[in-house]
Parts: structure tokens; sequence; C-alpha cells
């Protein structure tokens, strides 16, 4: 299936998951939060949560600013 | 010094850092502890595989606190998406909201910011708003129980100092969160005012990371802070129009 991650498509076997989006990119584990489509989905559900066809996910991390 | 509470959490030193504009992490690092900053504030991006976690790897090796800011949001429903990715990704409630205009000023929105503040402060966030220096809004964002409030001196980046200091006077006099002069300072002595004017802390980065020197301009800061806070409470001489001899009239 194909999704976007941070603006990049990439290829996962299906079903995939939110630990699946942020493997695929190798997010750390600390220090990162996901949005799909949106919406924050809360650490404790990346394993459940499932994707579907062209889902959007965001991961994101603390940078220089501000 | 008597402790900075913010929200019922005490905050070690008056001196606020940031981390933008610093030309890279050693440099950062070394500004950072010359300032003596407890708390600094960071911004939330699409995580990139080169620089990974660095930041927040360096803030928990220096026993710094983080306080993630909204930076680059304009709308209310972006900064409560990022506050919320904020607090998923950096485990803390506390938050430097901010919502700008436009990016030639990158003065906030005053409706977008009372918006999301009062959305944030339902939500469970220790909100801390970055605001202009206009003691009505500063009035409505504690009032919708914002954790203190943090007007600019000027535009973020400019180093034009405090343009009204009268304003952020009269922000503090009516205040009961506590005052963050944020944005604006250029150098040592303008965060000395600030200080001075009864503003309980101070909140800058470009005019440390973009000094030349950044690490002695963050031990400046540092003392600048000090200073101001130990002036302000040691009771200024008032001022007089003539002079008036310090010494014993001559025999």
């Amino acid at each position: 299936m194909r999704i976007e991650i941070n603006g990049t498509a990439h290829d996962l076997p299906e079903p995939a998951t939110v630990a699946d989006a942020l493997a695929a990119i190798d997010a750390p584990e600390r220090g990162v939060a996901a949005a799909v489509d949106g919406t924050v989905v809360r650490r404790a559900d990346w394993s459940r949560r499932t994707l579907s066809e062209g889902a959007v996910v965001e991961v994101l991390t603390a940078v220089q600013g501000g | 010094m008597d402790e900075l509470v913010v929200g019922g959490r005490k905050i070690g030193s008056r001196l606020i850092t940031g981390t933008g504009g610093a030309a890279n992490l050693e440099i950062l690092e070394r500004a950072l502890v010359a300032s003596g900053t407890t708390l600094t504030t960071v911004a939330m991006r699409r995580i990139d595989a080169a620089t990974g976690t660095g930041v927040l790897d360096l803030l928990r090796r220096l026993g710094i606190e983080v306080l993630p800011n909204t930076a680059g949001c304009r709308t209310a429903a972006e900064a409560v998406l990022t506050a919320e990715l904020a607090r998923e990704a950096l485990e803390t409630d506390l938050l430097k909201l901010e919502v700008v205009a436009d990016e030639r000023t990158l003065l906030p929105d005053p409706i977008e910011l009372l918006d999301a503040a009062e959305q944030l402060v339902d939500a469970g966030f220790t909100v801390l708003p970055y605001t202009n220096d206009d003691p009505v809004l500063a009035r409505r964002l504690e009032a919708v129980g914002c954790a203190a409030v943090m007007p600019l001196g000027s535009p973020i980046g400019t180093g034009l100092g405090i343009r009204n200091p009268h304003n952020i006077e009269m922000i503090v006099a009516e205040a009961g969160v506590p005052v963050v002069l944020d944005a604006g300072i250029g150098t040592a002595s303008e965060a000395a005012q600030a200080m001075e004017l009864g503003c309980d802390a101070v909140l800058l980065a470009t005019a440390v990371t973009r000094a030349a020197d950044p690490e002695r301009m963050a031990h400046a800061m540092r003392l600048a802070v000090e200073a101001g806070y130990a002036a302000r409470h040691a009771g200024r001489i008032p001022k007089r129009f003539w002079a008036q001899a310090s010494s014993p009239t001559a025999d």
C-alpha cells in the first residue's frame, strides 16, 4: 500500500500501522510525535492504529527554533 | 534571588533561552551553559534523518527543561495541533504559544492567539503566550488561564530593545502571573532594563545565537538579568531635576 510520510511517498506491506510508518523512516523511539491525516496518534496506539491507502503521516520532533 | 514559579513549576533561572539561529549544536551548547538557563524553547518540525533528535539530546544531557513552541503557526487550529504533537513528543504540558500574523513583522495575531490560548488551557496545557506589548490583551490572556504572559519588546530578531517601556510597566502592574519579556532584546542593557521594569524573566535567542561570540553574550545576558532583577528589588533612588551633593558641605 502507498502512504505519504513527511511529504514523501512510501510503499508499505499491508496491513501497515503507525509504528510501521515510523520504522520505515528510522524514526527514534523517543522525542517524536505522529499525526495521521491531521490528527495526533498517541504513542500507546502506534502499533494498533492501522493506516488506510493514501494516508498522510506527519512525524515531528524538536528542532532549533523560536 | 527568589525563585520564579510558572504554573506551579519552579524555574531555576530568570533567563529563558531559545535555540534558533545557532550555527551548530556545539556553539549552542557553549552558549546554553554560559547563560545558566534551566528552560529552553524548541520548535516542532518534520524529523530529518540527518539531524534526528539532536537538540533534544543536548538539552537532556545538560539537564535543561524543554519548552516547546508553536513557531510558524498562523492560526489557532495550527497552533493547537502543533501543541498536541509537542506534548506527545516531548512529554511536557509546558508550551510557548506563538501565533504570528505575517512573515514581515512576525507580530502575534491577537485574535488567533487568544482563541488558541483558551483551547489549550482547556486541554490541560501550561500556556506561556508570546504576545504584543498590549496591557489589555495581556489581561485577557491571563483571564483565560495562561500561566504567564510574554510581551515582546520589539519584533522577533530585530534587536531593537524595548520600544514601549511604559506598556511593559502597565502589563507588570496589572499581571497576577509572571511576565516574561520575549523578543526584541539586542544587548545586555536591554535585558537588564526588562528586569528593572519589573519583568519576572527574559526570553531571548537571536541576541545570543547570532552574536559574534554567542558564549560571551550568553554570559553577559546572565549577568544583566541578575543585575536588573537585583536593582528592581533594591529600591532605586527617585529621579531629581537638580543635583544633590553626596559629600558633606565644605567647612
